[in-house]
Parts: structure tokens; C-alpha cells; sequence
């Protein structure tokens, strides 16, 4: 087996791999990429809308500052996150946002004088000032008190990647695309790095490293209705959870995202609302501000998603071959309007429905689309479990979005945490060396050959590694979708369990020679199971409903019991259910327990709350 | 009335020495808004679970799915059967390393064209973590987007008559990010260094004009119109020293 060696491995080259990368490479330090698709294919180029960051330049923007956006965040999280790391994170994305600017990024720019926006659907004027000319524009998303999103057009992420690629060109950092890490090698304390199969060839290669980041994106795929991309199917956290160690943080904290369109589960972005644009329902009315006469169409995601549900439900959906949905409808915005500032929009609809937005309305229903959860991380970005193991972006749980996060502050996470996080592995890497075990990386090899061995003879069953995530995509909608109650919750426990039997049975019907897809997605239907299973059993016993975990059965937010964060871990790979502890959500209170502003719901107070801590304290 | 559709798709796995290169063919029932991300996923999932394609995003914005679509370089995930006559034939792209069946490696080649072109904003600015950004017009912002656009598919490069007859074409994608950096304030590269670069055969005297590209790209992006001025630019960068002053021009992209 071919063996390579680098300081830093990055699980995963989209936008966080790569920044932490960028910044390992500017100190000094070799970096090799593992990415299961050329880098600029990664999921984070399809993030539309922007990046969250309180640079107050635009006229709707003004009187912005990091303290703003960090109490947005926190209540856009309800009060799930970690408050030490939303305060970095507030304070650190303006200079990540300028840093974007510096290598490139062709943000949108204030254009000075009057302007004309829309909200709820209704034109307004705003003036935007002449010294601010040129300076990093701002659009509105959900559940922001400013208008704080940064963007280039709908091509955000896509912008950002091009850049970022470019720049890790620049300094050297290697990508080794079409591979795919299967497992950790590790001896139970240390990480040395991965065993990885290549999807060019099949072959089978350790990667060695004094410090391995699983950057890898979110475990939306383990949903057949998702926004994410088919790579987005949670393979660094269970190479995560596989090690026994690291433990993977609030599983049941899932984002659905209101305007995934109907069919094929495709994101029109948040910007669509943010820039002016209403939901309606059958009767083409308008709905959301009767439910949220605050902030309607632009309360939080999970708000937004579960209002929505709550309408259909009431019978006032949309009915369609594939279901129930809702209108959006930004006809008022204008074609100019939505062929620069919502191209991509208009492209997917044009595509993808043979809907002109201009002059049509879009279908839409709420749709997974983001994992809060992730491999549980200090502050630091460093895993819990294993030292030389780091995780930043949507794969981690570091955690500044709790129960929901904002729209426009993952993507601008990937950045300002992988800058972050980033220097903390520079850090690390100056200062810390590593002895790589023979016995462990040879043990790891072999448990993999293995694997694949008895995947291709079928030494351990013929269930079809399809029918196997069919069951599970069943499963995981029943307990786990938007509204979560305790009755469909255990029977999809007990499912997943029988599916976790199944997936332990999988054998090819191929030959698994070279890149076979079935071979990839055998090998790991039973850690997708796994995270499906973590999801519902962490949900299950979550008695409270915070942000997107919402339990029909335990209506009110539970600050007396809930405000924690669950850290799952399996125990032992033959385990049948996850071993579950709690650490509080924040060691810090900058801002204690209250009203989020929206959404409604009762709160059950904590018995002795605490009292708020100053600006940026530290624990 | 639903059609039952055929499909001939191009099989070869290269890692597996029983393979020989051949065309197999597929039946499949049609369904409502059918692309061929679903028909590609179905023949997998219920025929054929050894075939190799490409998916990523499926919604058109990532460029992982080009093949060639009956003749034609386009993504897969976009395109609706329902749009296609019903036979239909599915090959890799051309010019790229086949990886197996539709599967290439597009990674690979662009990696090495960022290497070429030095694809980043060359500077001797330090970024400086304390100052505000710089400024820049909104309108130079859209126009460096509209060429940032490209997804890197690979479908201009496979659809071109001269990177098909010579392997160190450089293609629209590389020529069109040129352009991107030449519009780029940011980008401190003077016009005799983007000569260097760009001036030659393999570079933007190599396109026969054929145009190609341009018709199948599936972002739209004006292909034509770049790699003409950027002909014109590089024509007069070559000559205008040589020029009497009144003859000079200085192209604008």
C-alpha cells in the first residue's frame, strides 16, 4: 500500500478545508486535500445567498457591528451555541470578508444615492451614502436585526471557492481529488491520519499526518429529501464516530430550509426573501404575517419552515403530484432585479421546472438542508477524543449555531472559522510532533481490506446497499422530519435498528473493481445508519423543542433540564444505539436565556439563571 | 402516453482487465420531469449497479456531470428527457481521462491549466487585517462575476476542434479566466506578461473561431465575445510598439 506523509491532511477541500489549509501552507507547512470531487465541485460552491458579516456599509446596514450579529446568532440558536465561539465568530468576519476581498472575490458593491428594495413584497427607498461607494455591499436575510449578508450576485459560495482554490493553488496546497477517507488511523489517544480509497483506481492508501481536519460538510444525504449535494452524506462523522472516541455533538440539531423547490429538492436561496420576495398559499395569500407579524417571511429558518408546515397542515397547501407545497413568488422584484441579484435562481427554475420567475411563481416546500450538529470541537476547532484531530465548517460542531443557525452564517463560518481554526492548527503543528504506530496504521489497513473483501464475496449477506438506504430514508423522515414527537421517534428507533442489522449484511451485486459507486456507498451504508440512528435516539430523548428540534409532545423550550448539547458516541462498532452524555451549551453567558423575538412557544426557565457575563469573556 | 426510453452508454472500466471498451444498451420507463440524474441513478440502482457517472450538486452548479448527450457536451443533471428524442447515447468526454464508463478526470486537467495561467490576483499588497476594504466599482464587480461564472465542466474544451486536434490547447475556460484576471483591478499582471501567457498557439492564437464553446456552454457565458477582444488585445499587444502612435489601440474586455 502506497503511504503518503504531510503535516496537515484536510479531510474535504471546500471552503473550510481549503482556508485551513491555506493558512497551514502560509506557515510553512506541507498540506495535502482530500476531496471526493475536483475541489471547486464541493457542496459550499452551491451556497447562493451570502455570508453574514456586520461590516455596516450598505444603508440598511448601518449602526451594524459584531455585537449585533453575535446576538442575532445566539438567538437565531436559541440559545444552543456555544457563546464563546458565536463571539469569535461575530467578531473575526469582517476581517475574513476583507481578507476575501484582498484575494479576489468580486463581492457586490455599494452603489451610492437612492435605492430601491422591497420587504414583505412592498418597494421602499433607501439612501445609500456617497462615502460608502465601492465598499462590500449587504443584502437581508432571516432573523438578522441588520441587513449584514455579504454577496456576489446568487453565486456566493461559488465566488468564494473560485477564489479560495485560486489561492491555495497559489501557495502550493495539494488536492487529491477523487479520494475518499474510510477510516481514522488511530491508536485510541492520537490521530495519525487516514485510510483512504481512491475513486479513480479503487487502490487503497494511508495517508500519514501530524494533524488531521475533518472539513467534509454536513450528513444531509442521510435524508432522501435534501438541498445538499449527493456528496453531503455525513463521511467524516463516521469516520468520527467509527473511532469509539469522538463523540458527535447534537445530531438531532437539523436545519429545513422554507424554499427547496418541488420537485427535485433544489435551494432557491433565503436571498429570494431577503430581497423582497413572499410566500403565498393556495389562495395566492400571503401567510407569514399572520403568523409573524414581526418579522414574517424573514423570521429563522426554522420558524419560517415549521409555519409553513403548520399551513399546509391546516389544508391551505398547494396540492401537486409530489405532494403538498407553497408559492414564492418574486415577480415584483423585476426582471433586472432577478437576472443580476437572482440569476442562479432563475436558472435553476428555468432548468429545472420551466418556471420563469419573473412572471411565475416557484413551488416550494421546507426541505433538509443543513446539519448544525457535527464532530463535537473545542473552541479551538480541536475534536474531542483524540489529540491531532480538528474539524471546522459544516462538519463540526463548534458550535455558534445550537439549534438553528442563521442563513448567511454557515458560509461565512467555513471562512472565519477555517481562518481560526486554521491558526490553531498552526499552533499545533509548530509546537507538537507525533509517532506514527506501524501497528495501527497496519491494523487500519487490514480492517479495510477486509471490509472490501467481504463486501465483494458477500461473506456477510446480499442485502442490496439500496433497499438498505431506501428503509432508512423511510425511516429517518417518520421520526426526524420538521415537527418530531416521541411515539414515531421510538418506532424509528426500532427500525433503524433492524436497518443497522441489514447494513451489517450488505453484499455487492458487482464486481467492486476500480471506482465502483455500489462499493463506495457499501462501505458506508452502516455508518449512515448510524447517524440516522443518532439523529432519532438524540431526538427522542430531547423532551423540550429548541430551535429546529421541535417535539410536538414537549412543546416549550426547557432551559431548565435542555440547555445542553448532546455528545453521542458508539461505543463499541457492534453497538446497536449510541451512548449519549450532555455538556452544557455554553460555559459562557454574554447573553442569558430570553426571547428570541419570533416564533412564539413557551420557555421553562432555568432555577437559577445566570447572570450575563461581560463582552468576549472567556471561560 | 409514457415512453419507454433506450439508452446506449459507452462501458469501460479501466481497473478491471475483463473490460474491453463497448456501447450497452437500456431500457427505462419515463417519468415526469425526468432528467438524466434520475434516469443515471435509477440504471444503477435497478439494472446495473457497476456503471460509473458523476453527480454532485445535481442542480446545475457545480459542472461534476458533463458527457456527451447525444453528440453534444452538456450537464446531465439539467438536461430533461423529455427534451430528447427516444434513443439516447451517452459518452464520456472527450480530451479528459477516462476514469470509467462516463466517469472523467476533469480535476486533473484544470489543476494543471491554475499551474499554467497562474491562475490568482497577483500583488505586492500585504493584506492588512486593520484596514477596510478596498474600494471597487459595483459595476467592474458584475463584469469580473460574469466571466467568474464558469463551473469548469469541461464542456467548451471537449466541444473545441483545436484542443481536440492539439493537447496543450489551453480551451475557453482557461482563456475566459484570463479575461476574468485581465478585468480584475486587483490583479497587478501588466499586458506583456498576460502576452506571455496567452500570446501563442496554445494559447488565444490557437482558437480557429469555431465557436463552439460558446454554444454549449451551459452557464451562458459570452465566449464569443471574450475570446474575440481578447484576440484583438493580444494582436495589438504584440505590434503596437511597433505601431505608429495613431494605430496604437488598447482593447478593452
Amino acid at each position: 500500500m502506497q503511504i503518503i506523509q504531510t503535516d496537515l491532511l484536510c479531510i474535504g477541500a471546500g471552503l473550510a478545508g481549503e482556508r485551513v489549509a491555506i493558512e497551514a501552507a502560509e506557515n510553512g507547512f506541507s498540506v495535502i486535500c482530500l476531496s471526493l470531487v475536483p475541489a471547486r465541485r464541493s457542496h459550499s460552491s452551491a451556497a447562493q445567498g451570502g455570508m453574514q458579516a456586520a461590516l455596516g456599509n450598505s444603508a440598511m446596514g448601518e449602526g451594524d457591528s459584531p455585537d449585533v450579529h453575535f446576538s442575532d446568532t445566539v438567538k437565531g440558536s436559541d440559545w444552543g451555541a456555544d457563546q464563546e465561539c458565536s463571539r469569535i465568530f461575530a467578531d473575526t468576519a469582517p476581517i475574513a470578508m476583507r481578507q476575501m476581498a484582498f484575494w479576489g472575490v468580486p463581492w457586490n458593491r455599494v452603489v451610492p444615492g437612492e435605492a430601491t428594495y422591497y420587504k414583505g413584497g412592498k418597494p421602499f427607498t433607501a439612501f445609500e451614502k456617497p462615502e460608502n461607494e465601492g465598499l462590500i455591499h449587504s443584502r437581508s436575510f432571516g432573523g438578522t436585526a441588520k441587513w449584514r449578508t455579504c454577496y456576489t450576485s446568487d453565486g456566493t459560495g461559488h465566488a468564494v471557492l473560485y477564489t479560495l482554490d485560486n489561492r491555495a493553488a497559489q501557495m502550493g496546497v495539494e488536492v487529491h481529488d477523487k479520494t475518499e477517507a474510510i477510516a481514522l488511523i488511530h491508536d485510541g489517544d492520537t490521530c495519525m491520519g487516514a485510510i483512504v480509497r481512491c475513486l479513480k483506481t479503487g487502490e487503497l492508501r494511508a495517508y500519514l499526518s501530524r494533524a488531521t481536519l475533518i472539513a467534509t460538510g454536513g450528513y444531509g444525504r442521510i435524508y432522501r429529501e435534501s438541498t445538499n449535494a449527493v456528496i453531503c452524506d455525513g463521511g467524516g462523522m463516521i469516520i468520527g464516530l467509527d473511532t469509539g472516541v469522538v463523540p458527535f455533538g447534537n445530531p438531532e440539531a437539523v436545519q429545513f430550509h422554507p424554499t427547496g423547490i418541488v420537485p427535485t429538492d433544489i435551494l432557491v436561496t433565503e436571498g429570494c426573501r431577503g430581497d423582497g420576495g413572499t410566500l403565498l398559499d393556495v389562495n395566492q395569500y400571503r401567510f407569514m404575517p399572520d403568523y409573524e407579524p414581526e418579522k414574517a417571511e424573514l423570521a429563522s429558518r426554522d420558524v419560517v419552515s415549521r409555519r409553513m408546515t403548520e399551513h399546509i397542515r391546516k389544508g391551505l397547501g398547494v396540492k401537486g403530484s409530489y405532494g403538498d407545497h407553497l408559492w414564492l413568488d418574486i415577480r415584483h422584484l423585476g426582471e433586472k432585479h432577478i437576472s443580476t441579484k437572482l440569476r442562479e435562481v432563475q436558472e435553476i427554475c428555468e432548468s429545472f421546472l420551466g418556471v420563469d420567475p419573473v412572471h411565475q411563481l416557484i413551488p416550494v416546500r421546507p426541505t433538509q438542508h443543513y446539519s448544525m450538529g457535527g464532530v463535537r470541537t473545542n473552541k479551538d476547532g480541536a475534536a474531542y477524543g483524540l489529540k491531532g484531530l480538528f474539524s471546522a465548517g459544516e462538519a463540526a460542531c463548534w458550535d455558534m449555531h445550537g439549534f438553528n443557525r442563521l442563513g448567511g452564517n454557515s458560509l461565512a463560518e467555513t471562512i472565519v472559522a477555517g481562518m481560526w481554526v486554521g491558526g490553531k492548527v498552526v499552533e499545533f503543528l509548530a509546537g507538537t510532533d507525533t509517532i506514527f504506530k506501524t501497528e495501527a496504521i497496519r491494523a487500519a489497513q487490514q480492517k479495510q481490506e477486509e471490509r472490501i473483501k467481504a463486501l465483494i464475496s458477500g461473506s456477510n449477506g446480499r442485502e442490496n446497499v439500496y433497499a438498505v438506504r431506501n428503509a432508512m430514508f423511510d425511516t429517518i423522515m417518520k421520526g426526524a422530519g420538521i415537527f418530531r414527537n416521541g411515539t414515531d421517534l421510538a418506532e424509528s428507533v426500532t427500525k433503524l435498528t433492524e436497518i443497522l442489522h441489514r447494513a451489517r449484511k450488505v453484499g455487492l451485486r458487482s464486481n467492486g473493481l476500480g471506482a465502483n459507486g455500489e462499493l463506495s456507498l457499501a462501505l458506508k451504508i452502516e455508518g449512515m445508519v448510524k447517524l440516522a440512528q443518532c439523529v432519532c435516539y438524540g431526538a427522542l430523548q430531547r423532551t423540550e423543542s429548541r430551535g429546529a428540534h421541535t417535539r410536538e409532545d414537549f412543546p416549550e423550550r426547557n432551559d431548565r433540564d435542555w440547555l445542553n448539547r448532546t455528545l453521542a458516541t458508539w461505543a463499541n462498532s457492534t453497538d446497536d444505539l449510541p451512548t449519549l452524555s450532555y455538556e452544557p451549551a455554553t460555559k459562557v453567558f454574554e447573553i442569558p436565556p430570553g426571547e428570541r423575538g419570533y416564533g412564539g412557544g413557551k420557555i421553562i426557565p432555568m432555577d437559577n439563571p445566570p447572570t450575563a457575563t461581560p463582552k468576549g469573556a472567556k471561560a | 402516453m409514457a415512453r419507454m426510453l433506450k439508452f446506449n452508454i459507452f462501458r469501460y472500466n479501466p481497473q478491471d482487465p475483463a473490460s474491453v471498451p463497448h456501447m450497452q444498451s437500456f431500457s427505462i420507463d419515463e417519468t415526469e420531469s425526468m432528467t438524466l440524474f434520475i434516469v443515471l441513478n435509477r440504471l444503477r440502482e435497478e439494472q446495473d449497479p457497476s456503471l460509473q457517472f458523476d453527480f454532485c450538486c445535481r442542480a446545475g452548479i457545480c459542472g461534476a456531470c458533463a458527457m456527451v448527450i447525444n453528440g453534444r457536451p452538456g450537464l446531465a443533471c439539467h438536461t430533461k428527457t423529455k427534451d430528447l428524442p427516444e434513443e439516447i447515447t451517452l459518452m464520456p468526454l472527450p480530451i479528459f481521462k477516462l476514469v470509467g464508463d462516463l466517469s472523467v478526470d476533469t480535476g486533473t486537467w484544470f489543476r494543471a491549466m491554475y499551474k499554467k495561467i497562474e491562475s490568482w490576483c497577483h500583488t505586492k499588497k500585504v493584506f492588512d487585517p486593520n484596514a477596510i476594504e478596498e474600494r471597487m466599482d459595483n459595476d467592474v464587480a458584475e463584469a469580473i462575476y460574469e466571466l467568474d461564472r464558469c463551473v469548469e465542466c469541461g464542456c467548451c474544451v471537449a466541444a473545441c476542434g483545436t484542443a481536440l486536434m492539439r493537447e496543450d490547447f489551453l480551451g475557453a475556460t482557461t482563456l475566459n479566466r484570463v479575461a476574468r484576471f485581465i478585468l480584475d483591478p486587483r490583479d497587478e499582471r501588466t499586458e506583456k506578461e498576460y502576452f506571455d501567457l496567452i500570446g501563442t498557439d496554445e494559447g488565444i492564437f490557437g482558437c480557429m473561431g469555431l465557436l463552439a464553446c460558446q454554444d454549449v456552454c451551459p452557464k451562458y457565458l459570452p465566449l464569443q465575445d471574450v475570446l474575440g477582444k481578447l484576440r484583438k488585445k493580444m494582436a495589438f499587444a504584440a505590434v503596437n510598439n511597433i505601431l505608429p502612435s495613431f494605430l496604437k489601440q488598447d482593447i478593452k474586455l
